[in-house]
C-alpha cells in the first residue's frame, strides 16, 4: 500500500460514509410512507389503476414471493425472446445474428438474477435493442426486485402481530421509478459529458497512424476457419490501417449497471473499455455508485426498525470486512509477479529485464494502475456487482483470491442492491442465535424471537450456494466438457471454474474469463446455479419476513442482547468468516493458496 | 395466481417501457445536444477524415513511433470491435514468453537501451485498446523516437510532456502518456 493507494481508499470510505445516510432516508421515505406526497401519489394512483394494481392490499410471504416469481420468470421470457429474435428487430445496424438458444438462455437468466454473467462479447454479439429493451430493463428491475425483498423482510422485523409484509408491485415500482431511475439520469449524462458514448450510430470506421500488422484466421469457402491435422487455427499473414470503433447507447447502461450492481459490461471489457470508464475520475465515481444504494439500504433499515443504531452496526460490520479484503488486494498487486522480472536476453546476466516495483499489469489499464483497479476489484465483488475494470483472470494468485473470497462469503459486504442487507440480515440472525445458546436465552433480534421456523429458512438461505458452487465445481472438473473450457494451466485452471461458480451462485457476475464458457455445458449450468442461487435465498428471506411480521413484539429487558455496538459488529463479523470461508477453505488451497505458494518458489 | 398474472404483465410491459426506450432515448438526446463530441467516441479528425479516438488507442510497431500497451485482443491488436484482456494467469508459461518476445522486440528496435522495461510496456492492458502508457514506458523509448525521427532529445521530452496527463484532480488514477496524441504530434512536428 503507497500513499496514493492509503489516500483513495481514504477518500472513498470517506465519501460513502457522507452519502450513506442521506441515500438512506430517501429510500426509507420512497419505500414506507412516499404515497404521502400527493404528486407522487397521483403519478402511483394512475399507473396502478391502469395495470391494474391495488395499491394497498397487503400481501402474505406467499403471495409477494409468487408475484416476485412470476415477474422475473416474464423478465426471463423477454430477454430470451429478444436475442433469439434480434436479426428482425430494429435497432440492429450491425445486423449482428439471433443468438444461440444455449446463450441466450445463460444471458436472460443472468440479467434477471442481477448476476450479469456474460459468456458472450457485447459489442460483437448483442444488438442496440437487446441492450436496452432487454439488458437495460432488467439491470432496473432486478435491483428493484432485491430492494423489494430486503424491505420486505425489514418489514417483518418492524411490524408485529401482522398478517402482511407490503405490496410486492408496489415495492417494485417505485424502487425502479424513484430510486433506480433518477440516479440512473443523473449518472448517465455526468458519464456521457466525460466520454463515455451514446448514440444509435454503425460502427465507426477510422485510419490509422500505424499499419497494423497480424496474423488472420484462414477461412475456408463457407467463411468457417481452416483447421490444421492438431486442429489449430490456420493462420496467414495479414495488415490493416483501419480501426472499427464499437458505438451504442453506452452510457444510460453504464449508470444503472454500476447504481444496481448489476455489472453487465455494454462491451466484452466491462468497465475496462475507454468508452464504458474512460477516466480515474469516472472510475471512482463507479466505483462509489456501486456501494452507494448498498451502504444506504443499511441506514434504511435502521430508519425503518425505528433504531439508526442497528443500521449502523451492519453498516460497520461490512465497512472493516471491505477495508481489510481491499488493502489485501492492493498490496499483492502491488507485489508484481516475480516471473517476469527477469526474462529475456539479460537472464544469463541477472540484470532486471522489467521493474517488478511497478507491480502486476497484465490486464489492468495505464490510466488506473495497480491501486485503482485492485480496489475496484474488492468493490465489485463484495458488492455483487461484477462489473470489471482489470482482469481478474490475470492478477496475482492471492490478489485474485481477494474477489473470490469476497464473493464466498455470501455478496454480504454491502453486496448487491438488496441482496447483500438481507443477506447480511441472515447472517445477524444466525449470530444472534449462536449468542442466545452462548449465553443460554432464547435468541431475539430486533424484539422478535427467532425460533425453529426461523433457523430453517436462515439454513436454506446460507447453505444454498456453497452448495451450488461446490457441487457445480465439482461436477465442471470431473467432466470431459468442463475441463475443455480451462484457459491456464495448472492450478489456476481450477481457480477459473471455482470463480465461475462462486461467481454464478453468488449473483456477482465477474469472471475468471479466460474460461470458455460460451458452451451448452457451461450455459446451462451456470444459469442454473444463478437461478437457485438468487431465488433459493429469495424464497427463505420471504418466508421468514412472513414469520416474523406476524410475531408479537417481545419487550427489551436486561438479559436482552444488544444487537447494536461493537460488541455485535464482532460478532457478526466473526459469524461471517466462519460460515462463509469455512465451506471453501479446502477448494481455495486447492486454487489460489497453491497457486501462490507454486509463483513464488520457481524463481 | 391468475389474479397476480394481469398485474405482472402491465407492470412488466410498463416498466420496460420507460427504462429501456425512454430512459436511454431521453439520455441520448440530452447528450446529443449537450455533450456532441463525447457522445459520438470523441473522434479525433484530422483533414476532414476521422483517424481515431482520443479515447481508444492504436497499434503502433513502426520505431519512429511510440508504442503502447500490447494487445491482446483477436484477431488484430487494438481491435476495437472485440474489446478484451489476454487473461492468462501469473503462472501461465504463455505469459511468460510473451513478455518475453515484447522485450526482444523493444531491445531489437532500440539498441543499446539496457534500462529496465516498464512493466507496462510489454504487459496486455484489460481492453486490448489502452490508449495510455506510464510515462516511465514513454521515458524509455524518447531515445529510438528522436534518432528514428532525426529530431533532438529535447524537442522530443518536449512533446512527451505535452502530451503526459497527472492523476485525475491530483488523486485518482496513474499520472499517464495518451500515445496516440503523442504520435500525431510527432508527425505534425516540421522537421
Amino acid at each position: 500500500m503507497n500513499d496514493h493507494a492509503w489516500i483513495l481508499l481514504g477518500l472513498f470510505m470517506a465519501m460513502l460514509l457522507v452519502l450513506a445516510r442521506p441515500m438512506g432516508i430517501y429510500i426509507s421515505r420512497v419505500m414506507t410512507m412516499w404515497n404521502h406526497v400527493t404528486w407522487v401519489s397521483g403519478v402511483e394512483k394512475a399507473v396502478f389503476r391502469a395495470c391494474g394494481i391495488q395499491r394497498d392490499e397487503e400481501m402474505g410471504w406467499l403471495r409477494y414471493a409468487l408475484a416476485v416469481l412470476l415477474f422475473n420468470a416474464l423478465g426471463l421470457l423477454a430477454v430470451y425472446a429478444l436475442q433469439r429474435l434480434q436479426l428482425w428487430l430494429p435497432l440492429n445496424p450491425q445486423a449482428m445474428a439471433n443468438v444461440s438458444p444455449d446463450s441466450a438462455f445463460n444471458t436472460a437468466v443472468s440479467f434477471v438474477t442481477n448476476t450479469n454473467w456474460q459468456s458472450y462479447g457485447g459489442e460483437s454479439t448483442m444488438g442496440y435493442l437487446i441492450q436496452m429493451l432487454g439488458l437495460t430493463v432488467q439491470n432496473f428491475v432486478s435491483a428493484a426486485t432485491g430492494i423489494a425483498v430486503a424491505i420486505a423482510l425489514i418489514r417483518g422485523f418492524a411490524r408485529h402481530s401482522a398478517a402482511g409484509i407490503g405490496n410486492a408491485w408496489a415495492d417494485i415500482f417505485r424502487a425502479t421509478i424513484w430510486i433506480l431511475l433518477p440516479l440512473s439520469l443523473l449518472f448517465a449524462l455526468f458519464l456521457s459529458s466525460q466520454g463515455v458514448i451514446q448514440n444509435f450510430a454503425t460502427y465507426q470506421e477510422v485510419s490509422t497512424l500505424d499499419v497494423t500488422t497480424y496474423r488472420a484466421p484462414k477461412l475456408d469457402a463457407d467463411g468457417q476457419a481452416l483447421k490444421d491435422e492438431q486442429g489449430n487455427p490456420v493462420t496467414e499473414p495479414a495488415s490493416t490501417t483501419t480501426q472499427t470503433l464499437a458505438m451504442g447507447p453506452v452510457a444510460s447502461q453504464e449508470a444503472i449497471k454500476m447504481l444496481g450492481t448489476n455489472g453487465g459490461g455494454f462491451f466484452n471489457a466491462n468497465s475496462a473499455h475507454p468508452f464504458e470508464n474512460p477516466t480515474p475520475l469516472v472510475n471512482f465515481l463507479q466505483m462509489l455508485s456501486i456501494f452507494l444504494i448498498p451502504g444506504g439500504l443499511c441506514i434504511a433499515f435502521g430508519c425503518i426498525v425505528g433504531d439508526e443504531r442497528q443500521g449502523w452496526t451492519v453498516f460497520a460490520a461490512m465497512a472493516l470486512l471491505f477495508v481489510s479484503f481491499a488493502i489485501g488486494a492492493i498490496t499483492f498487486e502491488q507485489q508484481g509477479n516475480p516471473l517476469l522480472a527477469t526474462v529475456g536476453d539479460t537472464e544469463a546476466t541477472g540484470v532486471r529485464t522489467t521493474a517488478l516495483t511497478d507491480g502486476n499489469m497484465e490486464g489492468k489499464e495505464a490510466r488506473f494502475g495497480i491501486a485503482d483497479s485492485a480496489l475496484f476489484a474488492t468493490i465489485t465483488t463484495a458488492a455483487s456487482c461484477g462489473a470489471v475494470n482489470a482482469m481478474h483472470d490475470s492478477f496475482t494468485p492471492l490478489g485474485g483470491a481477494v474477489p473470490l473470497v469476497m464473493m464466498q462469503l455470501g455478496e454480504v459486504v454491502f453486496g448487491g442492491v438488496g441482496s447483500g442487507l438481507y443477506g447480511m440480515l441472515i447472517f445477524a440472525v444466525m449470530a444472534v442465535f449462536i449468542a442466545g445458546l452462548m449465553i443460554g436465552r432464547t435468541p431475539e433480534y430486533l424484539g422478535k424471537k427467532i425460533e425453529a421456523h426461523e433457523m430453517k429458512m436462515t439454513s436454506i438461505a446460507i447453505l444454498a450456494t456453497p452448495l451450488l458452487v461446490l457441487v457445480g465445481t465439482a461436477v465442471a472438473v470431473m467432466t470431459e466438457a468442463g475441463r475443455a473450457g480451462i484457459a491456464n494451466p495448472g492450478a489456476h485452471g481450477f481457480a477459473e471454474i471455482l470463480y465461475a461458480f462462486s461467481s454464478a451462485a453468488n449473483n456477482n457476475g465477474s469472471a475468471f474469463a479466460g474460461l470458455s464458457a460460451n458452451t451448452p455445458f457451461y450455459n446451462v449450468l451456470l444459469a442454473l446455479a444463478m437461478w437457485f442461487g438468487r431465488f433459493a435465498v429469495i424464497v427463505p428471506v420471504l418466508a421468514m419476513a412472513g414469520s416474523l411480521a406476524a410475531k408479537k413484539r417481545i419487550s427489551v429487558t436486561a438479559g436482552t442482547l444488544p444487537t447494536h455496538g461493537p460488541l455485535f459488529v464482532t460478532l457478526l463479523i466473526g459469524v461471517v468468516l466462519l460460515v462463509g470461508l469455512l465451506n471453501y477453505v479446502p477448494a481455495l488451497a486447492l486454487g489460489p493458496l497453491v497457486e501462490h505458494l507454486m509463483l513464488w518458489s520457481t524463481r | 395466481m391468475k389474479k397476480l398474472l394481469r398485474p405482472a404483465v402491465s407492470l412488466f410491459v410498463f416498466l420496460s417501457v420507460v427504462t429501456g426506450l425512454l430512459y436511454p432515448m431521453l439520455v441520448t438526446g440530452v447528450a446529443r445536444i449537450a455533450f456532441p463530441d463525447a457522445a459520438a467516441g470523441s473522434l479525433i479528425i484530422r483533414d476532414g477524415k476521422p483517424i481515431g479516438s482520443a479515447l481508444i488507442g492504436q497499434d503502433f510497431s513502426d520505431p519512429k513511433y511510440f508504442w503502447g500497451r500490447p494487445s491482446a485482443t483477436a484477431p488484430q491488436p487494438y481491435n476495437a470491435g472485440a474489446s478484451s484482456g489476454s487473461n492468462q494467469g501469473p503462472l501461465n508459461p504463455a505469459l511468460v514468453d510473451a513478455v518475453k518476445a515484447r522485450v526482444a522486440a523493444l531491445h531489437a528496435a532500440g539498441p543499446g537501451n539496457r534500462r529496465p522495461v516498464p512493466i507496462d510496456l510489454v504487459t496486455a492492458s484489460a481492453s486490448g485498446l489502452d490508449p495510455h502508457i506510464s510515462p516511465a514506458a514513454a521515458d524509455y523509448q524518447v531515445e529510438r523516437v528522436a534518432r528514428t525521427r532525426h529530431l533532438e532529445v529535447k524537442t522530443v521530452r518536449q512533446l512527451l510532456a505535452e502530451n503526459t496527463e497527472g492523476r485525475d484532480l491530483g488523486v485518482f488514477g496513474e499520472p499517464r502518456v495518451h500515445v496516440l496524441k503523442l504520435n500525431i504530434a510527432l508527425d505534425a512536428h516540421p522537421r
